[in-house]
């Protein structure tokens, strides 16, 4: 498997860094769900948000990086013989995923910061507040946080299932591209 | 400057009126001074029985009225938006704000109205009054103690009270306990409140 991109396949850093992105995001999905119902007295209370933060910290850098890594590579050539639409439609949900880590991470951020208090890293580093006095921002950020968690979800759906149609519908290289396949 | 003439002549004629009127205190409306923030509604709620964490609302307005001659006539009536909890962390606000705690998109006003006062020392009183919180109306006894009152340097008449008193969550049906352990079941309040004297201005 190379190590960049090639016109047929995904590189294995690519292929790496996409799973581990999306493993990433529906462990924090899961675990923000878990952790807004917790007891006060149980054990997780406190360390399931550090962590969430902390990861959710840590995964906006390594988009970054991923889309660093993306700008310098080429792109497997798409499907042509797919429908305009189908391929439009792939592209714009690609774009929005994309561009949901960052709404994710500025409403998550303006929650933990809205008093003023910085979003500690697993006690590495301090993202310190830059919005205060906003009325009720925690409030505000909270509900649009939670509102885009399930609209990415419904984004990773969609791509998921266009993924799934691709290998056992049509049986296309779609997803042995990001598997790591031989293409056929 | 000469723009400034009649403003500097109308403060001090306010001051020497004032300091006239003050002599004979009769029974007066105040407001309660929330826009120069000289009035708190705080609390203050054991934290796991170790520490008290405090917390107050920033935002509320009322009026008060208080005669020196007959305290036992003095009344208050106090507003408070809920949603404008404050105990200084985010993600805690937001948490007391919602359905476990406060439910401040439901009942995003909470209420004290006075229904009697009665002098318990020279400086001491036992006010009571209903306090609307979390939509549930109960009669508190709130431990009164009168601070001071007289003539502000700017023209004005001040008079302010501190206010304790001990409620409650689950009275409120307010999940205190069940949610924060048996130490937090308790809620103190301690109301810090000062009036300007209305109709002042209208006197000069």
């Amino acid at each position: 498997m190379p190590l960049k991109n090639t016109d047929k396949t995904y590189g294995w850093v690519a292929i790496v860094m996409h799973w581990v992105s999306a493993i990433v995001v529906l462990g924090l999905f899961f675990l923000g769900l878990w952790m807004s119902d917790l007891d006060y007295y149980h054990a997780w209370y406190k360390t399931a948000p550090d962590i969430h933060r902390s990861i959710g910290v840590v995964l906006i850098g390594f988009t970054l990086l991923r889309l660093l890594w993306r700008s310098v590579n080429i792109k497997p050539t798409e499907l042509l013989d797919s429908p305009g639409w189908q391929l439009t439609l792939a592209r714009v949900i690609h774009g929005l995923l994309y561009t949901w880590f960052f709404f994710m991470f500025v409403s998550g951020y303006l929650i933990t910061t809205a008093k003023g208090q910085g979003l500690e890293v697993f006690n590495w580093f301090v993202i310190p507040a830059l919005i205060t006095g906003v009325e009720n921002m925690e409030d505000t950020a909270g509900g649009v946080h939670l509102g885009l968690a399930c609209g990415f979800m419904c984004l990773v759906f969609l791509h998921a299932g266009a993924a799934l149609f691709h290998h056992f519908v049509k049986r296309d290289n779609t997803l042995r591209k990001m598997l790591g396949q031989t293409p056929k | 400057m000469n723009a400034l003439k009649p403003l500097w002549l109308s403060v001090a004629l306010a001051a020497a009126l004032t300091g006239v009127s003050s002599i004979s205190a009769q029974a007066a409306e105040y407001l309660i001074d929330t826009k120069g923030a000289h009035a708190f509604i705080q609390f203050r709620v054991k934290h796991l029985g170790y520490s008290w964490l405090y917390g107050r609302f920033n935002e509320f307005g009322g009026t008060f009225s208080y005669d020196e001659a007959k305290p036992d006539a003095s009344k208050i009536s106090v507003d408070i938006k809920t949603t404008s909890l404050d105990s200084s962390h985010a993600e805690r606000d937001k948490h007391l704000r919602s359905k476990d705690f406060l439910d401040t998109d439901a009942f995003p006003t909470a209420k004290f109205v006075s229904t009697s006062y009665k002098s318990t020392g020279a400086k001491t009183a036992s006010l009571t009054g209903d306090l609307t919180l979390h939509g549930v109306t109960k009669p508190v006894v709130i431990a009164v103690e009168f601070i001071g009152s007289g003539s502000d340097p700017w023209g004005g008449f001040r008079a302010g009270f501190e206010g304790k008193t001990t409620i409650k969550g689950a009275d409120f049906g307010i999940a205190m306990e069940k949610k924060l352990g048996p130490a937090a079941a308790e809620i103190e309040l301690i109301l810090s409140v000062e009036g300007v004297r209305q109709g002042d201005a209208a006197k000069k």
